[in-house]
């Protein structure tokens, strides 16, 4: 089972990982990302492997992770 | 700092010190804190034997960290040890590094303590002292690591345990100076004496620190399982009314509940733990939201500012708290609190704004009548609207 996990001590809430799998996470009210499922590390469908991966990817301060 | 002790529980502060220290293999170590049942005495109450199990599977010799960082402001019972027992400390941190083959043994003091009598006991155990800079969190493990590796004392991503890469890249162990000297105690003299106090499932004694409103505030032991009431009345309560169990962390039991026991079965329903063993007294002339908006604006203060949940969410759960405190007219600040504690749940590198949306959530809802009454524009312990 793949995690999406935020690493809060490089997060700077750009916010692009919101913007590139909305399913799993939003944005609060401060920009920085909102679990959607309720859990710390949202689960990752099959279906959005790709999508989270790409979120890892473009996170400016490499604070996502799949786990 | 007064001492009080119950009957027969004057284990740790009574101790004398060891000549030779009890040499151990690393299994045999294990085998003691976990057939004795240890349990972390730092606050998290994780069971020490998993700890130590995990720093043993590495290839690298671990580095092993006594706490006596203490940074939680109600807490006392290191300081007690450290000034009282240093030797206690000293020597439990010694025969868990040498029982593990470590690189090294630190005993890491916060700054609110004085580490004389600890670097005096240390010097011939080859157990340096560090006495560190303090906060909040500053105790907390990887802050703690963070700290004694040069780095700013700031928690760092909970994905890499300290257990893994700690000081120098080592796996590292730390450990609370009073579970050190609980487990000397158990190396000297045996695991079915540890289990003589306290509960089966729940074995030894424990420290807590007591006060508020008492008529004498100091460090107690007792036996774990212990009666809240039981354990109060050494302190000598005066007109409580609740009691903030585990610290600005913690949750409040009402005063009308003394006969519930601090474990974590007991304190479950009010969302408490024993913690670190901090026990705090609401006196009847103290308004519970005024006492709360203060704690929660302190932590929010103490936040490492660096997790954006924590440097946004906290300070403004406090503003709200403490303008439910000043009886502001606004009938939507109890939601804009739940909203505020939900949001910070949860997210963060530490367990920091959780500790404090707990003692908020605590607070919201063993006062909800005070609440009311807040809303409606009074206090009967402060008055009317200010």
């Amino acid at each position: 089972m793949t995690r999406l996990h935020v690493d809060w001590t490089r997060c700077d809430g750009h916010g692009a990982c919101a913007e590139l799998v909305p399913e799993l996470l939003a944005s609060d009210e401060w920009g920085f990302p909102l679990s959607r499922t309720g859990e710390r590390d949202p689960e990752v469908p099959v279906s959005l492997e790709e999508h989270a991966d790409h979120a890892v990817r473009s996170c400016p301060l490499m604070a996502l992770r799949l786990v | 700092m007064t001492t009080m002790t119950l009957s027969d529980t004057r284990r740790l502060l009574a101790a004398e010190p060891m000549g030779t220290l009890p040499r151990l293999s690393p299994d045999t170590l294990l085998a003691l804190a976990d057939d004795a049942g240890l349990t972390g005495r730092g606050g998290a109450g994780f069971p020490t034997a998993i700890k130590v199990r995990a720093v043993t599977q590495g290839r690298r010799a671990p580095v092993v960290v006594g706490n006596a960082m203490e940074g939680e402001p109600l807490s006392y019972k290191d300081a007690v040890l450290l000034t009282r027992v240093p030797y206690l400390v000293v020597d439990g941190l010694a025969i868990v590094a040498r029982a593990l083959g470590a690189h090294e043994a630190v005993l890491a003091v916060g700054p609110e303590i004085d580490p004389t009598a600890a670097i005096e006991a240390a010097r011939t155990r080859g157990v340096q002292v560090a006495h560190l800079e303090g906060g909040f969190v500053a105790g907390q493990e990887s802050a703690l690591v963070n700290q004694l590796d040069g780095r700013p004392a700031i928690p760092g991503d909970p994905l890499v345990r300290v257990t893994t890469r700690g000081v120098y890249g080592r796996p590292t162990l730390v450990l609370n100076a009073e579970t050190l000297a609980q487990l000397g105690l158990i190396a000297r003299h045996g695991v079915a004496w540890f289990r003589e106090a306290g509960l089966p499932e729940d074995p030894g004694t424990s420290l807590f620190s007591i006060s508020g409103s008492v008529e004498h505030a100091g460090v107690v032991e007792a036996p774990r399982g212990s009666l809240l009431g039981d354990v109060l009345a050494s302190a000598g309560p005066v007109h409580p009314v609740a009691v903030l169990v585990g610290g600005f962390h913690g949750a409040w039991v009402p005063a009308t509940a003394p006969a519930t026991r601090l474990t974590a079965h007991d304190l479950k329903p009010y969302g408490a733990a024993v913690g670190a063993g901090v026990l705090h007294v609401l006196g009847h002339d103290t308004c519970p939201i005024r006492m709360a908006a203060g704690i929660a604006g302190y932590l929010a203060e103490e936040s490492a500012a660096q997790c954006g949940p924590c440097i946004n969410g906290l300070p403004r759960m406090a503003d709200a708290l403490e303008r439910l405190a000043d009886r502001v007219p606004d009938p939507g600040l109890p939601s804009e609190i739940d909203r505020m504690r939900l949001l910070v749940t949860g997210r963060g590198a530490c367990a920091h704004p959780d500790g404090t949306a707990r003692m908020v959530a605590s607070t919201m809802r063993v006062f909800a009548d005070h609440v009311s009454r807040h809303l409606a524009g009074h206090c009967e312990i402060e008055g009317g609207r200010r």
